[in-house]
């Protein structure tokens, strides 16, 4: 038998007010009201926690998170995974390093110093290869994505450590008589008083808003991921979909790496370890399902600014570090619960 | 109780249903039926798809449960709470759909769930032991150590079968056991079928092989539509009488659109040979040949594995074909991708709607316009207002029933689900449309809703192939009828012909 059952979690209820108006509408936004809570919460607990200045450095901090966490929004969407994230970060932020340490070309007896235009592009069209990369090996020759990226993830930190032998680029600001600062503009400067990083991640998320709402692409990308058979034979090229949005997220991963080499003036191997978990989870408390097909953009920036809002705060508050991982989980675990709340049935994919 | 049951008579009743009805979201699967199993006999359950024989048959088996209506065994009134709880009671099953593990082997299939415990963990020499004697009793030389998946699908029957012959049952229910065996295979189960009746155990059989299964059964039980419409013991009945009794009288599901005549061949495939997409090494569609004029409706009917889903899936571009051609209006589109196809004017609307059909996160709408994304996007970005003109005109030409285009797909009943694949299809202005058993799942009010859609897309042109595994759904609107069977043309009629015929040319009813 055909099974169109319990698909209908919200239509009967929906002309019964009050309550469950209310219970519903707190599920909806749950990521948004998380957000509030967290501000008045810490806002009650520290006298510094709500000031423009604080509010600033903890969306800076939120930036490197909520950069990846666009790139790991449209791979799940897709209905994938990207582990590689994180290490996609620490490569391309320790080329970009390299790259302003001068590239000796032996044979020429030269030393090159790219301009700061010219490293930001190398570096995001690595991130780009390596994103293909995943996507083709994903798309084409159909290993699951969650191995694939494990494997990119393990090279392309293993290459950052080759590179730099375990140590870190320190000096990033260029020379004058070179013709290659300005690096540093990224991760200091303010356009308005705003962190260039942040402005960087709401263009970023404007941008992937209006792909995934108005553009065929977007449509393809929720199709894809709903349903990959009804999509493919509704003429949908599933296969260029999927590349493109690894390719995406490698895109969005150099980003993040320059963006977090800047602010740190330092550019590390080790750098992002991790990062790929707080991508994920960012998404997760933004509602998208993991399954595919279902999550926006907005949701997902609210996710990173509840993971970087509370820390940050436990910090504030001089509360262990070692706290701020529980709670962290503990919100995940509480978003994911939602999300089954929420999805009911709808959620799992016949 | 067990003394009562073993010194009864051979005839007397078992197991019986009352009355029993079965609902799935409001769609009646069964209306009341009623029905006897005798011991040590064989009881015969003959109806069309979806006429309810195995709804009718998990409920016998426990694993689900009526709406209304009783179980009756041995006289006492009784609730089967799970598949294990009728399994304690002696009753087993034998699945249609295989429910084996493909990645263990044939010995732990058979024991799965049961294993036979030794004081060391699992005692697996008693086990092997059995099974060898269980395939043994079946002649079938299959080692129990092998690997479900490196059988091939005979195989994998025989194996459950030997699972539901390794609990001592006292009613075997056999829902198609045949339908992937070879006639000698057939011969073996049925010889266990005759031991196994004459130790006084009853047997359920469901099967679309009638005149196999009338070689075996004492009594036949005919089902149309959830109701019980025929019951009789073997010696009052012939093929004609089943065959009578399960198609029933036509209902009106159109006829063929006339006053017109047909235009050039759109569609032409030329000695098309498709491989078992499985893996099975045989071909599914054998070197077939077919054209289809604009405005020509034609019936493609068959029993299931005859290879009419993967000739239609071929010629949509989701399977490859090893070799022939495939011609759209007098071009060769066989290296063209499904998006090419589509917009070339070759649309399919896949069988299984749930898994090929619709993206379920999404709504109505986007479901509705998701073939046809070229149509209203301008540049990079879509144009939300020629896509609302476009969903709202789909809703309209297949008369969706829905609260508006922005409501969840799941939100709508099976018949307008079907009819959103359909617009969806259609709305990429297609000129050839390939529909996939356009009918399965849905009831009659919307079956005869979709054929009068399909009769109007026709007489406007559009050339039309569908497929059916139903006989009536031959005689609607159909102009031409084609039988396929093992991936050939095995005859081809026009509409005047009858459903008798059309059953034997489809291997149905051989000597019919």
């Amino acid at each position: 038998m055909t099974q169109t059952s319990a698909n209908r979690l919200t239509s009967p209820a929906s002309a019964v007010k009050g309550t469950t108006g209310i219970i519903k509408l707190l599920l909806k936004g749950r990521a948004f009201f998380a957000l509030i809570a967290i501000i008045v919460v810490f806002s009650f607990l520290s006298p510094n926690y709500l000031t423009v200045s604080n509010l600033l450095i903890m969306s800076s901090h939120v930036a490197i998170y909520g950069i990846l966490a666009i790139g790991m929004l449209v791979v799940i969407l897709s209905g994938g995974i990207d582990l590689s994230v994180g290490s996609i970060l620490a490569l391309c932020g320790v080329v970009a390093g390299a790259l302003m340490q001068g590239v000796e070309l032996k044979p020429l007896g030269v030393i090159l110093f790219p301009p700061v235009w010219a490293v930001v592009v190398l570096t995001c069209s690595l991130g780009a290869a390596l994103g293909a990369l995943n996507g083709i090996l994903i798309a084409w020759f159909r290993v699951p994505a969650f191995v694939t990226t494990l494997g990119v993830m393990y090279m392309a930190r293993g290459i950052a450590l080759l590179m730099t032998n375990g140590l870190t680029y320190n000096n990033l600001a260029g020379r004058p008589e070179l013709g290659n600062t300005g690096f540093d503009w990224l991760g200091f400067n303010r356009l308005f008083g705003v962190p260039i990083s942040v402005v960087v991640l709401a263009v970023l998320a404007v941008l992937t808003g209006l792909m995934l709402s108005r553009s065929s692409f977007g449509r393809w990308l929720y199709a894809s991921g709903g349903n990959e058979n009804a999509a493919d034979l509704s003429g949908v090229p599933v296969k260029r979909v999927k590349i493109t949005v690894y390719t995406l997220s490698g895109i969005l991963s150099a980003i993040a790496g320059l963006v977090l080499s800047s602010q740190l003036t330092s550019a590390g191997p080790t750098a992002g370890t991790t990062y790929e978990l707080t991508a994920i989870a960012a998404v997760v408390i933004g509602g998208a399902a993991l399954t595919g097909g279902r999550g926006t953009v907005r949701g997902t920036m609210l996710g990173a600014f509840v993971i970087g809002f509370l820390s940050d705060g436990l910090v504030i508050i001089g509360v262990s570090s070692y706290w701020q991982t529980v709670f962290t989980g503990a919100v995940i675990v509480l978003a994911v619960l939602m999300n089954t709340i929420q999805y009911g049935a709808r959620g799992v994919r016949p | 109780m067990s003394d009562a049951a073993i010194s009864r008579p051979a005839g007397e009743v078992v197991l019986a249903a009352r009355n029993i009805a079965k609902s799935y979201n409001g769609v009646k699967a069964l209306k009341g039926v009623n029905f006897d199993i005798h011991r040590g006999q064989v009881t015969t359950l003959f109806g069309e798809n979806g006429a309810g024989k195995s709804t009718l048959m998990k409920i016998l088996s426990g694993i689900v449960q009526p709406t209304s209506g009783e179980v009756i065994l041995d006289g006492q009134p009784i609730v089967f709470s799970s598949s294990t709880d009728a399994r304690n009671h002696g009753i087993s099953i034998i699945h249609q759909e295989l429910s084996l593990a493909p990645n263990l082997s044939v010995r732990d299939n058979i024991f799965m769930g049961r294993e036979i415990n030794g004081p060391t963990g699992v005692n697996y020499a008693e086990e092997e032991r059995q099974v060898r004697e269980l395939l043994a009793e079946l002649e079938e030389d299959i080692d129990p150590l092998t690997p479900v998946e490196e059988l091939r699908l005979g195989q994998q029957q025989i194996v459950e079968i030997a699972r539901a012959l390794s609990v001592d049952s006292r009613i075997l229910i056999m829902d198609e056991p045949t339908s992937a065996l070879s006639a000698t295979e057939v011969e073996v189960l049925f010889n266990v079928i005759r031991d196994l009746t004459a130790k006084g155990v009853s047997i359920v059989y469901i099967s679309h092989h009638l005149e196999e299964a009338l070689q075996i059964t004492d009594h036949a039980v005919v089902l149309r539509d959830g109701n019980m419409t025929a019951y009789a013991p073997r010696a009052d009945i012939d093929l004609e009488w089943i065959v009578r009794n399960m198609v029933g009288e036509n209902y009106d599901l159109g006829n063929p659109p006339t006053g017109y005549d047909f235009g050039p061949v759109m569609l032409s495939v030329r000695d098309l040979t498709v491989p078992d997409p499985a893996g099975g090494g045989y071909n599914v569609v054998d070197r077939m040949s077919l054209d289809v004029r604009a405005g020509e409706i034609v019936c493609i009917y068959g029993l299931m594995g005859a290879g009419r889903s993967e000739l239609l899936e071929t010629v949509a571009g989701k399977l490859s074909a090893t070799s022939g051609e495939i011609v759209l209006e007098g071009k060769e589109i066989s290296h063209l991708a499904i998006g090419e196809r589509i917009a070339r004017g070759l649309a399919l609307v896949p069988e299984d709607r749930q898994r090929y059909g619709l993206v379920q996160t999404m709504s109505v709408g986007q479901n509705l316009s998701l073939a046809s994304i070229r149509e209203f996007a301008r540049g990079v970005f879509t144009s939300l207002k020629l896509e609302r003109a476009l969903i709202q005109k789909s809703i309209r030409d297949v008369t969706v029933k829905t609260d508006g285009p922005d409501v969840p797909i799941g939100s709508l009943s099976g018949g307008n689900q079907q009819k959103v694949v359909i617009g969806k299809m259609l709305a990429t202005d297609p000129k050839v449309i390939l529909l996939d058993e356009p009918s399965r799942g849905i009831d009659i009010g919307a079956k005869a809703e979709v054929f009068r859609i399909l009769a109007a897309h026709a007489a406007a042109g559009r050339a039309v192939v569908y497929t059916t595994s139903e006989v009536n759904e031959c005689l609607s609107i159909a102009h031409r009828i084609i039988i396929m069977r093992r991936g050939r043309i095995s005859a081809e009629f026009t509409s005047d012909i009858t459903k008798e015929k059309i059953m034997a040319a489809s291997g149905e009813a051989v000597a019919a």
